[in-house]
């Protein structure tokens, strides 16, 4: 068994055993506690420069199989465990985690204390760390993290438009890290979608004709995406939006709220969500490090329509003369709960009040 | 808040006697309940007829009462209390049943009562066959081909269709008593017969198999705002085919990808929100481990024995919320009682792994059919927390407390491959060390798989520990394999073993390693969120979250797994000496591995730790906790047997010293003692070969009783006649040896009784004597026993009291103490002594109204019963006449005899009180489930040596308007006596076995009496006949001491008739 070391940018180092691929990495340390779903969170692109931690104290119990991962390349940083099953066993299965992570050339460190891990972070705050079998290497690794930071959407995001051509309303989705399963999610409602690379300009999301513009999840701070905003500002004036996790973010800062780094984020999904306006409650999977500030809300167009019932996140808005509306959490689940899928209909209704109104304003 | 404020009394309805598939888990809600509703400022009225439980506490309710669990007792309560609403969820089946009933007999109409929780329209619907598939058809959910039939010729109709292996399910019968797996059409008309003659309603559902299925289980809460979440997912290790009850389980599920467990989340709550349960909710399904194709298994619209293991599993107390949302309140304004940060709306998360193990009755029961199917057999169960399946399944071994601590079960070294590999096949209670044995002879998982349908993820597990042992056996004293070895689960005396060493030794070496457990918290949010819930685990790993913090710490032992003997009441005795800390000041911390109990209810104690009950994981807590002392006394055997080997350690055992409890369990010092004091005693004789049994046995003259020395529940006693009988005992029934002698008594006839006693050293309070109502020979446990004894002279009440006194005195007793006394002839002799808790204290301490846990668990820390107001002697006693009644769980037991004997079988017992000993007993016959018979037929098949007293009784029962029946021999001597035999039964044997059984079946029988010589309690007649009776449900007594008593209270029922 090969030993690896996880650093921390105070010096700190806790030693473990390698699994994945042989490389050293950096990356800010975050906990995920779902207890199923080990490969749509590696392969949520959100997770772009994060080492991700499992509370759960197995992994790759069912192995990794063609149908669930919410990118094409793993982005993720590294993985800590404290144990990763050597068989697999699950008839979908079709290659054990640490052959995947190989692939991907994700570092994996296993046999960690990841309670006592996740109740530090959860006490001090999310930390940089690095997963490296020589400690020297490491305080360079967690230095450079800086410089990339702000580039994390733009390594994220797909560089040219693509299609996911299908019947029904003509969907936009503004990839920022786009995972997966929002794009499954229009795909079973018919929606004709076009997926845009992170930088476009309003002029070229308008050029697509949608019915409807989605913004998707993504890695990092959102104020380091300032791009979008102005994108974000131009298209809800004429197009309904639909904004997820940094989609979310971005349609706040462009409406005038601001958005802060939380102590520890929420990552899970578990997450408990109240829609305030008829009190439903639905169980959330989030992967967030930051949140829109529910005091800045107030002096915008936004109001809130959502919110986790424990802390009290923002976790959704909606603009008050616009037909836009945006939610922090994942209602396309992958990993977790389906409990907020409807959201997705809710965006299409939207799109349909929407034109019928257009219609009836042309009529008039 | 969202409480409903037009509700002011309530009603709880408890679920009676510990049976198999109903048992303490229904403790651990129903008192969660109650206080949960009494916190929300409900007034609540309690029905329970189980003495032996925290529930019927005077503090758990406003009002208990401890009545019957029949229609009649409850609507009587009703009409008393007028509640406004009736809670029936946390009751178990018995207590959806008695709702059903009582809205079918109007009651609740007519009182105008309300059902909280849940409705009976989603009552019916969840457990009526027809209403459920009609439910799943119209939420186009899949549940295996099914028919529901009423006769055999319909059922064999239909299973043409679906072919073989198909399910027979009894309707509304406990536990799927009754139910099977057939395989072929013999099997399936064998089983469909039974199922329907034990259905209440003669009505069977025939069922596809989708045995080999993965079994999961889902824990969900619904509140009336139509929130709904997953407390807890559950993934059987057994898959489908075994009942959950008796299959080894893990939380949370282990084998499915995310989108397989999304799948049947989903499912489960589209199920909790058709049903518009207010509560808690248990769905079953089944997962087929190719495709996503699933069915629905069944859904418990109720609290169940799984809420028990997932609310331990997660620390998430559903009974509690569930009783808080059934008024009305919702799941996201209530706080979440284990963080106390944020709400009960909160899906918890795990960052540990659990393994529950079923704990079944085969040790006691030899003769019992050991296979599983859909027919629950276990008593009990374990749980065990770890950080990964083996250190939680190995934990959770060495909590069972059977012959092996290990997954090496010696027995199984001696079978043949073939042997194995049926064993494998069809899976009884130790499958799980069979497949160990496979492993260790190098089958491969795949083979394993083929024969046991067990995912190979769950085998892989298995290899692994087997490798690591392995590993530790060929590296003797390989230190860095130590900690390995610790992670997963071995214990030290395990090590020891493979590596010759002493388990002391192995415990230094890893203490000089510095290699301890950590323990961590069970925080329903794997760290994330600050939580302060006192409830731990060990485990090996970096970081501990606990340390010592009181100098006033008292380490509780609890009693393990519930078994055949050892049963609730030591939970009982352990949550009041808990409690008894608390109040006085101390912190108390609880040791136990029940997840069905209150004790393992972390609120109950300062500190909870779910561990094993072994000395090593006792030292564990002990070098971390530093007690002021571990108390023992309260948890049964399991706990006692810990007393020496701690003291060895240097760990001081508070109340009555190890010396002492040793003085009182030697035979040879005992005896000394019980000479010296000059009390009478049965002669008695310690053996420690064969030849020296059969001499003792000569000189004390036969009868003798016979037993192992330090045993718990009767275990392996037996009266012999002879020579003979004492051969066959001696070398089937135990194991002689210098360690293990065997007790040899004379046996005496005469009335049984026995006292519990609390001694502080100076003061003997002794709270009252109970009275058995079977003569000597049937143990303790299964007696009935009535408070206050009612045929005692004053001479003998004296000689008891002045008994008991003298011992505990001189035993140096400090708590309790039980002693048994047998009566013979105005004499009374002391058959034994236990310096501890026993069965019988939650019943006295009912009925007395005296605290014996709480006065003796003050003792122990030093209190004086003077000082309390207690003092020496029988307390003062004007109530209610009481009668305790043994409950059996036969009918879920195939093969074993329901004779009573030496032997405890009880599971369970009721209580019941009234003015007159007549009316108690009644009511105690009524609760332990049986119609108290008026007319009809009495089939008598009674010994030679007891025939005569036979004839008394019958006559006096043909005077109460019985027909007498009987087989032949029974009937000749009877027919001498002038009695007449309206009915000859024929014996089994040539043709009689047909003969008797439609007899039987043909429900004019109203009771059957056998009883038989005890050197012939094999005798297969008569067992045909018990089983016979127990399975068409007709009251059946085996001793003419409770036929006795029960005629003596139906002439004092009855008018008597007599023309001029």
């Amino acid at each position: 068994m090969k030993k690896r070391y996880l650093v921390f940018e105070n010096g700190e180092v806790i030693e473990g055993e390698a699994f994945g691929a042989d490389v050293a990495r950096a990356g800010e340390l975050v906990f995920n506690t779902g207890m199923t779903g080990y490969q749509e969170s590696i392969t949520d692109q959100s997770y772009n420069g994060e080492i991700l931690m499992f509370t759960y104290p197995l992994i790759g119990n069912y192995g990794i199989n063609f149908d669930d991962d919410e990118s094409v390349a793993p982005t993720t940083a590294g993985v800590v465990a404290h144990e990763v099953a050597r068989t697999a066993s699950n008839w979908r299965n079709q290659m054990s985690l640490d052959t995947f992570l190989k692939q991907h050339d994700i570092p994996g460190i296993k046999g960690i204390d990841t309670r006592s891990l996740t109740k530090k972070i959860r006490m001090q705050g999310s930390t940089k760390a690095a997963i490296v079998d020589e400690i020297e290497s490491a305080p360079e690794l967690i230095n450079s993290l800086a410089l990339s930071a702000t580039k994390l959407v733009e390594l994220s995001s797909t560089h040219k438009a693509y299609p996911n051509p299908n019947t029904g309303k003509r969907i936009v989705v503004v990839d920022f890290g786009l995972k997966h399963s929002i794009l499954r999610e229009l795909a079973e409602r018919n929606c004709n979608v076009t997926v845009l690379p992170a930088d476009s300009t309003a002029q070229e999301v308008l050029n697509c004709q949608p019915d409807g513009v989605l913004l998707s999840n993504g890695p990092g701070d959102p104020k380091n995406v300032p791009a979008a905003l102005e994108m974000i500002r131009t298209i809800e004036q004429l197009v309904p939006i639909f904004g997820i996790c940094l989609g979310h973010q971005l349609f706040a800062l462009a409406n005038g709220c601001d958005t802060f780094k939380m102590k520890f984020g929420h990552r899970g999904f578990n997450h408990p969500v109240k829609e305030i306006i008829t009190n439903r409650i639905d169980f959330t999977s989030q992967n967030h490090g930051y949140a829109v500030d529910a005091k800045s809300v107030a002096q915008t167009e936004l109001f809130i329509t959502h919110e986790e019932i424990n802390d009290q996140t923002v976790e959704g808005l909606r603009h008050k003369q616009y037909p836009a509306f945006s939610v922090q959490f994942h209602p396309d689940a992958a990993p977790g709960p389906h409990d907020a899928s409807h959201l997705f209909d809710d965006f299409l209704e939207m799109i349909d009040s929407q034109q019928r109104q257009k219609e009836l304003e042309q009529h008039v | 808040m969202s409480k409903r404020e037009d509700l002011k009394k309530i009603l709880v309805i408890g679920s009676g006697p510990i049976i198999i598939s109903q048992a303490a888990e229904f403790d651990y809600s129903g008192s969660q309940a109650c206080l949960a509703l009494k916190e929300e400022g409900y007034e609540v009225v309690l029905i329970n007829s189980n003495p032996a439980t925290i529930m019927t506490d005077k503090e758990i309710a406003d009002r208990v009462y401890i009545e019957p669990l029949t229609l009649e007792f409850v609507s009587r309560v009703i009409r008393i209390e007028q509640p406004d609403a009736i809670l029936p969820t946390v009751g178990g089946q018995t207590g959806l049943n008695l709702a059903k009933q009582l809205d079918e007999h109007g009651v609740l109409e007519k009182y105008d009562v309300e059902l909280l929780g849940t409705s009976l329209k989603s009552i019916m619907q969840a457990e009526d066959r027809e209403q459920f598939k009609q439910l799943m058809l119209d939420l186009a959910e899949p549940v295996p081909q099914s028919k529901t039939v009423t006769t055999l010729d319909e059922a064999t109709e239909f299973v043409q269709t679906i072919g073989f292996p198909a399910i027979i399910r009894p309707a509304y019968t406990l536990g799927g008593t009754g139910g099977g797996i057939a395989k072929d059409e013999a099997e399936f008309e064998e089983i469909t017969s039974n199922g329907l003659s034990l259905s209440p309603i003669t009505q069977v559902l025939i069922e596809q198999s989708i045995a080999g299925f993965k079994e999961i289980e889902f824990e969900v809460m619904r509140d009336h705002a139509d929130n709904t979440m997953v407390v807890c997912s559950m993934e059987n290790f057994d898959p489908v085919g075994i009942h959950t009850g008796d299959s080894i389980v893990y939380a949370p599920v282990q084998t499915l990808s995310d989108r397989e467990y999304q799948m049947l989340r989903d499912v489960s709550l589209k199920l909790i929100s058709a049903l518009k349960i207010e509560g808690g909710c248990n769905v079953q399904l089944a997962l087929d481990p190719n495709s996503f194709e699933y069915y629905i298994i069944e859904v418990n619209p109720r609290v169940s024995r799984s809420s028990a293991l997932a609310s331990k599993a997660t620390g998430y107390p559903i009974a509690k919320l569930a009783a808080k949302i059934a008024v009305g309140l919702t799941l996201d304004e209530i706080k979440n009682p284990v963080t106390q940060t944020t709400f009960a709306m909160f899906e918890p998360m795990l960052d540990y792994v659990v393994a529950k193990i079923p704990r079944w009755p085969f040790d006691k029961f030899n003769q019992a059919d050991r296979n599983l199917g859909t027919q629950m057999k276990a008593t009990g169960e374990v749980m065990a927390i770890g950080r990964n399946i083996e250190e939680a399944t190995q934990k959770a071994v060495r909590s069972l407390e059977i012959e092996t601590q290990s997954l090496t079960l010696p027995e199984m070294a001696t079978k043949t491959d073939e042997e194995l590999a049926d064993l494998l096949v069809h899976a009884r209670d130790d499958r799980l060390f069979a497949i160990y044995e496979a492993i260790k002879r190098h089958w491969s998982l795949p083979e394993i798989h083929e024969l046991t349908k067990i995912d190979l993820f769950f085998l892989d597990k298995l290899l692994r520990i087997f490798e690591i042992e392995t590993a530790l056996k060929a590296q003797p004293n390989a230190s860095e394999l130590l900690k390995l070895a610790k992670q997963n689960g071995f214990s030290d005396e395990m090590i020891a073993d493979f590596w010759q060493m002493t388990t002391d030794e192995i415990r230094n070496v890893r203490k000089g390693q510095n290699l301890l457990p950590t323990y961590k918290m069970v925080d329903t949010c794997a760290g994330e969120f600050e939580a302060h819930t006192p409830y731990f685990y060990s485990t090996y790993e970096t970081e501990t979250e606990r340390h010592a913090d009181s100098d006033k710490t008292v380490l509780v032992l609890g009693s393990g797994p519930i078994r055949i003997g050892q049963g609730i009441e030591f939970d009982y005795a352990t949550v009041h000496c808990a409690q008894t800390l608390k109040e006085a000041g101390y912190q108390a911390v609880i040791m136990n591995n029940n997840p069905e109990t209150v004790s393992t209810d972390f609120s109950i104690s300062d500190k909870l730790y779910f561990e094993p009950l072994t000395l090593e994981d006792v030292l564990n807590v002990v070098d971390v906790e530093k007690p002021l002392g571990v108390i023992v006394q309260f948890g049964g055997q399991t706990a006692i047997n810990l007393a020496a080997p701690l003291e060895e350690h240097g760990v001081k055992i508070l109340g009555t010293t190890v010396a002492d409890v040793d003085r009182a369990e030697d035979r040879d010092e005992f005896n000394q003692i019980i000479k010296q004091l000059a009390i009478p005693q049965p002669v008695g004789k310690t053996a420690f070969t064969n030849d020296e049994a059969q001499a003792n046995a000569n000189e004390i003259g036969y009868p003798v009783l016979v037993r192992p020395s330090y045993v718990l529940g009767g275990r392996a006693m037996q009266i012999v006649h002879s020579d003979e009988q004492l051969q066959t005992y001696m070398t089937t029934a135990v194991e002689v040896s210098p360690h293990h002698p065997v007790l040899i008594d004379s046996y005496l006839s005469g009335k049984e009784c026995e006292v519990d006693a609390i001694c502080d050293g100076e003061t003997v309070l002794i709270p009252g004597i109970m009275e058995h109502i079977e003569g000597a020979g049937i143990h303790s446990g299964d007696s009935m026993a009535v408070y206050p004894a009612q045929t005692f002279s004053q001479t003998v009440i004296d000689q008891i009291e002045a008994a008991t006194i003298k011992l505990a005195l001189e035993l140096k007793c400090r708590g309790l103490m039980n002693v048994q006394f047998v009566v013979h002839d105005e004499t009374v002799y002391v058959i034994e002594v236990n310096p501890r808790a026993s069965r019988t204290v939650p019943f006295l301490s009912k009925v007395t109204d005296i605290p014996m846990t709480q006065l003796a668990t003050k003792v122990i820390m030093g209190e004086k019963l003077a000082d309390i107001g207690y003092q020496t002697g029988i307390a003062a006693y004007t109530g209610q006449v009481h009668v305790k009644a043994p409950v059996f769980s036969f009918s879920k037991l195939n093969n074993v005899d329901s004779l009573l004997s030496p032997e405890m079988k009880s599971t369970g017992e009721v209580m019941g009180s009234d003015a007159t000993f007549a009316k108690a007993l009644a009511k105690a016959f009524l609760g332990s489930g049986f119609d108290i018979p008026s007319e009809g037929q009495v089939l008598l098949t009674i010994d030679d040596q007891q025939k005569a007293r036979a004839t008394t009784i019958a006559r006096r029962l043909i005077e109460l308007g019985f027909r007498i029946s009987a087989t032949d021999g029974t009937a000749d001597y009877l027919e001498k006596d002038g009695i007449k035999v309206a009915n000859r039964v024929g014996k089994f044997g040539s043709d009689g076995d047909h003969e008797l059984g439609k007899v039987l079946a043909s429900q004019k029988i109203s009771m059957v009496v056998n009883t038989v010589d005890d050197g012939n309690s094999h005798h297969e007649d008569g067992a045909k006949m018990r089983a016979l009776a127990i399975s068409h449900e007709i009251l059946l007594l085996t001793s003419l001491d409770t036929l006795n008593a029960l005629t003596g209270m139906l002439e004092e029922q009855s008018y008597t008739l007599a023309a001029l």
